[in-house]
């Protein structure tokens, strides 16, 4: 609370800067007499406006104190029941936190409006120089400052929401790639800061302080900042080895700031006369408790966490919490036994995230990291506010300019000296050597941070006689290497052409050969008989696999595979960008993925094949395995079957009201796949009718032709009815609109990919070559073959998915089930083989018709299902239910459907053939 | 460049690593200093790398033994860029291995290597030591081989005569494409593909899984849409990977 205290109501304070400081302390108070009374009479708005504005907090106080006074007075002559109070102390604190959030989170927004300013300047420099304008305020306001980056504040809520956030997110491959550099820096460079730094300041000023104060001063000016790093280094987009070096550096090197800030400090407190060697060695026994007692408690968090999220699969809705509740216990836990909280939960999150991103659910995944980031960057943004709120305040100043420039000179050269040095070293033993571009980026970007300047607030100024010296100058510092280097890394960077990162995600080739690489190194090392890097590393993942994994993950999840998420990772990525571009996907026939980053220029849309494949990645995702929801397939069903009867021609989204609190609807999930199947299902059309434009009217003359011909021919009177009503069946989409056509062409099409792609019906699909010519039946045949011809012979791999093989065997049974209705009546034994050719393919065609019926429900307008006349009662009045793949062949053995397609084969028969009017029923 | 050790004492010789051992003066070429090439000689090496221009000469100590008994080791060193000390270590690694001690290594020897054993794509590894048709690798090959995953070295001057090193990137990505390809037809095919990922995944998921992630796999990479992958789109879908970090192995002096 003493912390929170600190904050206060900006807007209070500018407005009692108008007012003035003492002397308008009375009036105002005298001014909120007569608005308290006021509010007697309900007049609730002038208090709610006139009290905060007029009065600065102490006055506040001053006049509550007086409010008391009054409400007693008031008690006296019967005031009884307010209807209005005014309860600023009761709401204070989280208010005036809320609203310096609230001016923190503005503040970002407004640096952001101005793309210029943001892109030289970075938001930590902006940020400081707002906290410096408040701060400048306050002090004008007050006559004294009254609000500083408190200690207790920082090291408790605002560095862990940073830490948390980073170490959860550390990229730990590249982490544990690095560590030995990383350990490097992090203990030995920071060592070699402070002490350097010390001893030269002790030099340079011999006079006037004792040495273990400066001792002190430059352990705790000597480490590297992870707040100022983070935020200045994200902003640079440096290389990932160069930037998690310094990075995981600025986090690590906590134990060694930790135990020589307290090392000395207890030095200090038993006077430097009375140290003993063997107190050194105690020094050196803390920081090995320290660091490794932290990463320790870390670790055991992580476990913790992990295996807590095992069992949360029923209460979905606090995953998340228990994200953030272990891992800041993890850091209030390191504290506690005064261990190097940083370094604590830093290695929880990196510990802990492999298994948690896998047992939690995508939902809560998405929680965590939107709040951690959230969380974080508000913190940041607080802290670089209050930065510079607490440089304005001239009481805690005491200027040294040799100091401060000594200070600034030190530090620079020795974290350049200190860098290229261990770098020299380093390079001896890294795969990868640092180049000496790197090493001026590292030194450059070693910027002290708010961590200095808690610690240096932290000192006891009874003892330490010159805090005021090193508050100054760790201000001063501070905002040297935020401000000015934070300033200069960018042109720097760009001026030494330092590598940068791209921001892009590793495509699925990427991932399976660098898995492949992982192997192939491990094995070499073992063959060469070299227990290095590689060979350890193999032996981990081992260890992981067999047993941690087993412990700490779902049974589901474990048996997944890590590669099998990465691919349900990409396909949802593409899915979800498909769909973002919605609107893209129907108009411009063009489709890009991102992931494919690798084929861009493939933009020959024209070619089909290219473009089904491009398109076709979203198809291959197989939604329904993506996740297991036990009772899926059950559900899909039911899905399935109100698409089918009900959702044909409605609206097709509903919207469902959550009114549990504790669950979810599981439906969700489900919906959202299958609308992406729809869309992808559509856009597949769509690019049909795209390039299957052209051939259009070659087959609208065909059938007119054809229709020519029908209208010839001596007809018997038995079929001629029928006929007639086919004529009228087939003539009016063709008058009316293109999309019976359109949908027409698409089944012919789909009908043609599927003859190549199923290897069972190719010969029936052939066989008019074989088949005695008659000549309405090559009329009939010819459009499907020329669609064939058309058609690219390379076949998508989605064909395959459309159709699955295993469908053969149903097609069979169907198909001779079919000739036995057929072929009985049929007493023209040389006309046997045509019927049957017919009636697979109309089978054939009837399959692929309700697949992208059922699959595209929204597309097929009532229009659309009319242009392909008879088929549309089939679909409708269908009332069984099935799923899109595995269904399909069990309900077609349902004698229920026989009839239709009985129905449907035979009309083709009449279509072609005349002569068989037997088989009508 | 010469360079004297003046006492045994600077050789360190505990079985394991092993500067220079019994060397007492060294000539180090230009080519092979490179930072991995050993301890202190990498250090003066590098120091005075200009300086050196001497042809490759290595002056062997009196009492070297191993180096002596390798036939043509030094056109070995200079295909392959490894230092002497790498030699020698790997030449003790090989007599380790060779359980028959006739000079070549048979599959049962590396198969043999109980390191190995998790490994999944082991086979496939032990495979590519041996030429097609080969039952047998000998020493210049096995070194040849495990020189691929030499990191590659910046400052080593390239002559104008040389072919292609065997550490570079192509040659790195031809050896891990050749383990994809075990029909040898210059394409990965999507059986080769599923086979090598059910390996690797072993019996995690399962077969339409793996289908449809060698499916997504091929579609990602394939260009010219035969439906496999050629080394050229192999290396085409690998170009944002840094091949050099990824495939390279530090070898112990």
């Amino acid at each position: 609370m003493r912390s929170l205290a600190l904050l206060v109501l900006a807007a209070a304070v500018g407005e009692a800067a108008a007012l003035g400081a003492a002397p308008a302390r009375a009036p105002a108070a005298a001014s909120l007499r007569p608005a308290r009374e006021d509010a007697e009479e309900a007049v609730a708005v002038a208090v709610a406006v006139a009290l905060p504005r007029s009065a600065d907090p102490a006055a506040v106080e001053a006049a509550g104190d007086e409010a008391h006074g009054d409400a007693s007075s008031h008690h006296q002559h019967g005031g009884g029941y307010k209807i209005v109070q005014w309860e600023w102390s009761y709401v204070q604190t989280p208010y005036i936190i809320a609203i310096w959030i609230l001016v923190a989170s503005v503040a970002k927004i407004l640096f952001h409006f101005s793309q210029r300013v943001t892109t030289v300047v970075p938001e930590s420099c902006l940020l400081i120089l707002l906290g410096l304008v408040l701060g400048g305020v306050v002090l004008i306001a007050s006559k004294k400052q009254l609000y500083q980056l408190d200690p207790g504040l920082f090291f408790l809520f605002l560095l862990p929401t940073i830490v948390g956030d980073a170490g959860y997110f550390m990229p730990s491959r590249l982490f544990f790639d690095n560590l030995g550099a990383i350990l490097m820096y992090a203990v030995v460079g920071t060592l070699w800061n402070a002490f350097c730094t010390g001893f030269c300041l002790y030099g340079m000023k011999l006079a006037g302080v004792i040495g273990e104060l400066f001792l002190l001063f430059g352990a705790l000016i000597s480490a590297v900042d992870p707040v100022a790093v983070l935020a200045v280094f994200e902003e640079v987009h440096v290389n990932e080895t160069l930037f998690i070096i310094v990075f995981g550096e600025s986090l690590l090197n906590d134990a060694v700031t930790v135990v020589l800030y307290k090392v000395y400090i207890s030095f200090v407190e038993v006077g430097p006369g009375n140290v003993q060697t063997a107190d050194y060695f105690k020094g050196v026994a803390s920081f090995l408790i320290v660091s490794i007692g932290g990463t320790m408690v870390g670790l055991i968090f992580a476990v913790i966490l992990a295996f807590i999220t095992r069992f949360t699969k029923r209460v979905r809705i606090i995953e998340p919490l228990f994200v953030f509740l272990l891992v800041y216990l993890a850091y209030l836990t390191a504290e506690l036994f005064s261990l190097s909280a940083i370094l604590s939960m830093t290695f929880c999150g990196i510990g802990t995230k492999k298994y948690v991103e896998a047992n939690i659910s995508q939902k809560s995944r998405t929680t965590v990291k939107y709040t951690m980031k959230t969380l974080a960057s508000i913190a940041e943004t607080i802290i670089f506010i209050f930065l510079g709120i607490s440089a304005v305040d001239k009481s805690k100043w005491a200027w040294d300019t040799g100091l401060i420039s000594c200070t600034l000179i030190f530090i620079f050269v020795f974290r350049a000296l200190g860098v290229v040095g261990q770098t020299w070293v380093l390079n001896w033993f890294r795969l990868v050597p640092l180049e000496k571009i790197d090493q001026v980026v590292m030194s450059y970007g070693g910027l002290r941070g708010a961590v200095a300047f808690a610690l240096v607030v932290l000192l006891d100024g009874k003892q330490v006689k010159a805090k005021d010296y090193f508050v100054a100058t760790t201000i001063v510092v501070v905002f040297f290497t935020v401000m000015f280097q934070g300033l200069t890394i960018k042109p720097l960077v760009k001026w030494l052409k330092v590598p940068r990162s791209t921001n892009r995600k590793p495509t699925l080739n990427e991932e399976i050969h660098e898995r492949a690489f992982d192997h192939i190194l491990a094995a070499v090392e073992d063959i060469a008989g070299l227990n290095g890097y590689h060979h350890w590393r193999d032996k981990w993942e081992q260890f992981d696999k067999n047993y941690l994994s087993k412990l700490l993950m779902r049974k589901s999840v474990y048996h997944k595979g890590e590669l099998w998420e990465v691919y349900q990772k990409i396909n949802i990525r593409d899915a979800i960008s498909v769909i973002d571009q919605g609107g893209n996907v129907l108009t411009s026939a063009r489709l890009s993925l991102p992931s494919m980053a690798s084929r861009t220029s493939f933009s020959d849309v024209t070619n089909v094949t290219s473009y089904l494949r491009e398109n076709g990645s979203g198809v291959c995702l197989d939604l329904q395995v993506i996740d297991p929801v036990s009772g899926g397939k059950l559900e899909e069903e039911t899905e399935t079957h109100h698409l089918l009867t009900g959702n044909l021609y409605k609206p097709r989204r509903r919207y469902h009201a959550h009114y549990s609190r504790h669950f979810m609807t599981m439906g969700d999930k489900e919906r959202q796949d299958r609308e992406v199947f729809q869309r992808n299902m559509r856009s597949r059309l769509e690019s049909f009718k795209s390039t299957r434009y052209k051939g259009k009217t070659r087959h609208k003359k065909e059938r007119s032709q054809k229709k020519a011909r029908l209208a010839l021919v001596p007809i018997d009177p038995v079929v001629a009815p029928l006929e007639s009503e086919e004529e009228k069946s087939e003539d009016e989409p063709e008058k009316d609109d293109d999309v019976g056509i359109t949908f027409f062409d698409v089944y012919l099409a789909c009908c043609c990919l599927t003859s190549i792609a199923v290897p069972g019906t190719l010969e029936v699909c052939q066989s008019p070559a074989v088949i005695p010519p008659s000549p309405t039946c090559a009329e009939k045949h010819l459009p499907w073959k020329g669609g064939g011809g058309t058609l690219p012979v390379c076949v998508s791999m989605e064909t395959t998915k459309i159709i699955p093989i295993d469908l053969q065997q149903a097609w069979n049974q169907s198909i001779s089930s079919l000739e036995s209705l057929a072929s009985p009546p049929a007493p023209a034994e040389p006309q046997h083989p045509r019927v049957r050719t017919l009636v697979q393919l109309g089978l054939h065609l009837f399959l692929h018709l309700h697949y992208l019926c059922v699959s595209t429900t929204r597309m097929i307008s009532s229009k659309a299902t009319y242009g392909i006349g008879h088929y549309t009662p089939v679909m409708s009045h269908e009332k069984h239910r099935f799923s899109l793949n595995t269904h399909f062949v069990v309900k077609l053995r349902d004698t229920g459907r026989y009839h239709t397609l009985k129905q449907h084969c035979l009309r083709i028969c009449w279509l072609n053939r005349k002569a068989e009017k037997t088989h009508l029923p | 460049m010469i360079m004297f050790f003046s006492s045994p004492s600077d050789v360190k010789n505990n079985g394991h690593r092993r500067f220079f051992p019994y060397c007492h003066i060294i000539l180090i070429p230009r080519g092979v200093s490179g930072h991995e090439s050993g301890g202190i000689t990498t250090f003066f090496a590098r120091r005075f790398h200009h300086v050196t221009d001497h042809s490759c000469a290595i002056i062997m100590g009196s009492g070297d033994s191993t180096l002596s008994k390798i036939p043509n080791v030094e056109e070995l060193m200079e295909e392959t860029g490894f230092s002497p000390a790498h030699v020698v270590r790997l030449y003790e690694r090989f007599q380790a291995l060779d359980k028959s001690k006739k000079g070549q290594l048979s599959r049962k020897d590396f198969e043999s290597i109980k390191e190995l054993a998790t490994n999944p794509i082991r086979d496939r590894i032990i495979g590519a030591f041996f030429a097609q048709g080969q039952e047998m690798v000998d020493f210049h090959t096995f070194v040849r081989i495990l020189a691929h995953f030499r990191p590659v070295d910046k400052n080593r001057p390239k002559k104008a005569n040389m072919q292609e090193p065997v550490n570079s990137r192509t040659s790195k990505l031809r050896f891990a494409f050749q383990l994809y390809d075990q029909d040898n037809d210059g394409k990965i095919s999507r059986n080769e593909l599923l086979q090598v990922l059910r390996t690797m995944l072993e019996m995690q998921v399962t077969d339409e899984q793996l289908e449809s992630i060698a499916d997504r796999t091929i579609q990602e990479a394939d260009l010219d849409g035969d439906n496999a992958i050629s080394f050229d789109e192999f290396r085409k879908s690998l170009e944002k990977v840094n091949i050099d970090h990824k495939m390279s192995i530090r070898f112990l002096r």
